[in-house]
């Protein structure tokens, strides 16, 4: 039988000659993510502005949005938006963080519900206070740049700290265009999208270790090979995996996406942007970015025989 | 060469058989699962509220409130303290977290200072001119916000014991916040009207003697105090300051009917009814008000002495509400008020929705996953397929073991793992063919692509967990639960994608021994 192989064996694409452009583009992405934040910012969910939502499914046939928009907006709740969700008969409803403290949000669910009564089936109610919006929005960041941080110190300490810095510059290039993606679409960001961004985070890296194993490994084995060629021969090794797991991956995720109900879609398109990013960036900025970096290459002795003792320990698996 | 430990092999199958085992109770209702012999695995994974449906409410204690209270009997000990040794004073009062009184007389400094500075333990005495102030130490107040925490925990189990709630989990967070998650009610009003009393009841006697004109303007005299009427809020009465008895002595409230009317009865205990008949006894023909948290309820005339330490509450209630105060008065008052920080209620309808959402998409990547595998590697990629089937028996297994709780995005974790775990594989297999690429016969390239390709898979997967890790410490909630699938999945699809496809491929290089191979 024959085979599915999704890259030709043999295969020699020439990726660093053409690293200009890959950074040139990587560049305005970045510069546009950040533009994007700054001009739209992002559209919060209550997670970490505060304030309402509610799910609800009409009893009585598809839901009429019109006479609920009329009923809420006379409540005098501030901004009220109100949205099909998933299906004709349900809707979501999210009211802005009331004015004042706690109480206050919890006199607006309240009157929410006195208007529209049992007509609808209450799927969900959501109400976060502005200390724990607060509090969560500091916790979702500290998470962020300590995953960031904690990424970098082990592939410093597994590689050099060339290595490092170029995981680092491709793992802070797909959390800004992620932000970026979120900023353009207006899609609401909330606590599972931080999930998303840091699993983000995790396999971009993980992409990016395997490419640069293979350079570690290849730097060894041909100490007099030019270094774009031995880069583009590493990226050309592992592509074959890089595309089979970015395949199956994206599998599951666009099985979640679609079928995985709406409550958690935002979080599966993250994770389907994230792996594309995360496949690019691996390839196309981390590993051209070592051209500018001094690699060391013949002086390991070492360093080479710490692999080996690593190596026989792990033969015997 | 390929060899691989028997004492190995019998790790992986019996791993494999545990996981199975303690995976299997899933398949059941929780009725057969109840029924299996005690010795049998019989733990299912726990869903989490937003798959179940619930309510999850993040609650302070407004332990502050405790302080204040504290200051104020402070203050009214002074007074008394002073009243009674005759000594003059003026401007007594809590001023920015301390009570201060000013005393005018020179020689009468020292001896109020020696009075007031024995009448709280956790209080500290300054003098400052004429000036004594007493404020807390910082040690008393800490002890006290605890403790007021601690108690309000109590109290609130007690009550939502009391509304027959199942299951629920009441637990501190932080210093001074309670989480409360209460499986199957996804309408959590009542809960939270309970919870939202503290439910502080007192009786005082009415001071008749002041006209409506000094209570409205608020000429009240000492030891007096206007409450407003719980019925009309508008309308004030005047108390007298002094708790002639109060709500923490009773044993026992029932909701019951007087002339068809809801009402409420109490039984004090022992102590609580000597006091109260006391009171009847000396005050008869006087109104007794009962005052619940801050307002009067009702105040009755005592038309004699009631002795039995037992009466009735009249206060124009409904059922509803009868029943809510006999509960909140069996169930005991709050230390200090809570407020609802955060909410997340989620009805069993979208919760099941999820569940079913959730199976579907795990099944159809399931399935694309394991299609895709068997077409690029063949043989090979139908044992990574059997190890992926044992990786998800494993997660199930452990998260039915560490009874942790599997959410809705814990679901994409899954999701999620099933298209990372192949992972390993590929990068073993892509190794393999590069190795029979570089000449190598099969047994070597197997073993050579092995043992190359650990070091990448180990780097490349200790990354994601510390992602992980991460997000477990500072997610919460459904976040959490993430966190847990995908470092569980992490771990598994290790021992799963190297283990357990290495012994199939060992076993099968053993039976035929190739001299070519196609993967």
């Amino acid at each position: 039988m024959k085979h599915l192989h999704l890259v030709p064996t043999g295969l020699k694409l020439d990726f660093i000659s053409k690293k200009i452009l890959f950074f040139v583009f990587s560049a305005l992405l970045i510069v546009s993510s950040i533009a994007l934040f700054s001009v739209n910012g992002l559209n919060y969910g209550i997670d970490f502005k505060g304030g309402i939502m509610m799910e609800v499914r009409s009893k009585t046939g598809p839901a009429d949005i019109a006479d609920y928009r009329d009923k809420l907006s006379n409540l005098g709740l501030g901004e009220v938006s109100i949205q099909e969700f998933g299906e004709p008969e349900e809707v979501l409803i999210r009211i802005q963080r009331q004015e004042g403290d706690e109480k206050a949000q919890q006199r607006a669910v309240q009157a929410v519900k006195d208007v529209l009564t049992d007509t609808v089936e209450y799927r969900r109610t959501e109400f976060v206070g502005p200390k724990v919006s607060e509090e969560l929005f500091m916790d979702g960041l500290l998470a962020v740049s300590f995953a960031i941080g904690a990424i970098l110190v082990y592939i410093w300490f597994r590689f050099e700290w060339q290595f490092g810095m170029g995981a680092v510059v491709a793992l802070i290039h797909d959390v800004i265009s992620t932000i970026g993606i979120f900023a353009l679409l207006g899609m609401e960001f909330n606590l599972s999208t931080v999930a998303a961004v840091l699993t983000i985070a995790g396999y971009s890296i993980n992409d990016t270790v395997v490419v640069y194993d293979r350079v570690r490994e290849n730097l060894r084995k041909y100490k007099k090979m030019d270094l774009a060629e031995l880069l583009n021969m590493s990226i050309n090794e592992t592509l074959s995996r890089t595309v089979m797991t970015s395949v199956t991956t994206m599998l599951a995720l666009l099985a979640l996406y679609i079928l995985g109900g709406e409550v958690i879609r935002g979080f599966s398109f993250a994770m389907i942007w994230g792996v594309v990013i995360g496949t690019y960036s691996s390839i196309c900025l981390a590993v051209p970015l070592l051209t500018y970096f001094a690699l060391r290459r013949s002086d390991d002795e070492e360093e080479e025989s710490e692999i080996e003792k690593v190596e026989k320990e792990e033969g015997a698996v | 060469m390929v060899y691989f430990a028997k004492w190995k092999i019998a790790l992986v199958i019996a791993v494999c058989l545990l996981g199975v085992a303690f995976a299997a109770p899933n398949m059941f209702d929780r009725q057969t699962t109840a029924d299996l012999p005690g010795w049998l695995p019989n733990q299912q994974i726990s869903l989490g509220l937003d798959l179940q449906g619930g309510s999850h409410l993040l609650l302070e204690v407004e332990a502050q409130t405790v302080i204040n209270e504290r200051l104020e009997s402070i203050v009214d000990s002074v007074r008394t303290t002073l009243r009674a040794e005759r000594i003059r004073y003026t401007g007594l009062g809590v001023k920015d977290d301390a009570v201060s009184v000013q005393i005018p007389k020179n020689e009468q400094i020292e001896q109020a200072y020696d009075l007031l500075r024995k009448l709280d333990t956790g209080a500290e005495t300054v003098t400052e001119g004429h000036k004594i102030s007493i404020s807390l130490t910082e040690q008393a107040i800490i002890d006290a916000k605890r403790s007021a925490v601690e108690q309000s925990i109590e109290i609130v189990r007690r009550r939502i014991d009391e509304t027959g709630t199942k299951e629920p989990n009441i637990q501190r967070q932080g210093d001074e916040r309670i989480l409360i998650q209460l499986p199957g009610i996804d309408n959590p009003e009542d809960v939270k009207r309970l919870l939202g009393k503290t439910a502080k009841m007192t009786f005082h006697l009415v001071n008749h003697n002041v006209s409506a004109d000094d209570l409205v303007s608020g000429r009240l005299p000492p030891g007096t105090i206007a409450l407003p009427d719980a019925q009309n809020e508008q309308r004030l009465i005047a108390v007298r300051r002094k708790v002639e008895v109060s709500g923490d002595m009773l044993i026992d409230s029932q909701p019951t009917f007087q002339d068809g009317q809801p009402v409420v009865s109490f039984t004090f205990n022992a102590l609580g009814g000597k006091k109260f008949g006391h009171v009847t006894t000396n005050n008869v023909n006087r109104s007794l008000a009962i005052v619940l948290d801050g307002k009067v309820i009702s105040a009755p005339n005592i038309n004699g002495p009631i002795l039995g330490g037992s009466g009735i509450i009249t206060g124009r209630f409904s059922v509803a509400e009868a029943n809510d105060l006999s509960l909140l008065l069996r169930a005991g008052a709050l230390p200090a008020p809570l407020v609802i920080l955060e909410e997340r209620s989620v009805g069993p309808g979208l919760g099941a929705d999820s569940v079913a959402a959730g199976k579907i998409a795990s099944i159809v990547g399931l399935l694309g996953v394991i299609a895709f595998m068997v077409m690029s590697y063949g043989r090979f990629g139908v044992y990574a397929d059997i190890a992926l089937m044992f990786n998800i028996i494993l997660i199930a297994a452990a998260l039915s073991v560490l009874q942790a709780t599997l959410t809705l995005p814990g679901i994409a974790g899954i999701v999620l793992t099933i298209g990372m775990a192949v992972d390993a594989n590929v990068l073993i297999f892509e190794r393999i063919r590069e190795e029979l690429k570089n000449g190598l016969g099969p047994i070597a390239a197997v073993d050579s692509g092995y043992k190359r390709a650990i070091k990448t898979i180990v780097d490349a997967n200790v990354t994601t967990l510390i992602a992980a890790v991460l997000l477990y410490e500072f997610g919460s909630g459904p976040v959490r639960g993430f966190a847990v699938t995908l470092a569980i999945g992490i771990l598994t699809s290790l021992f799963t994608a190297v283990m357990v496809t290495r012994l199939l491929v060992v076993m099968w290089l053993r039976r035929t021994k190739p001299k070519t191979m196609n993967i």
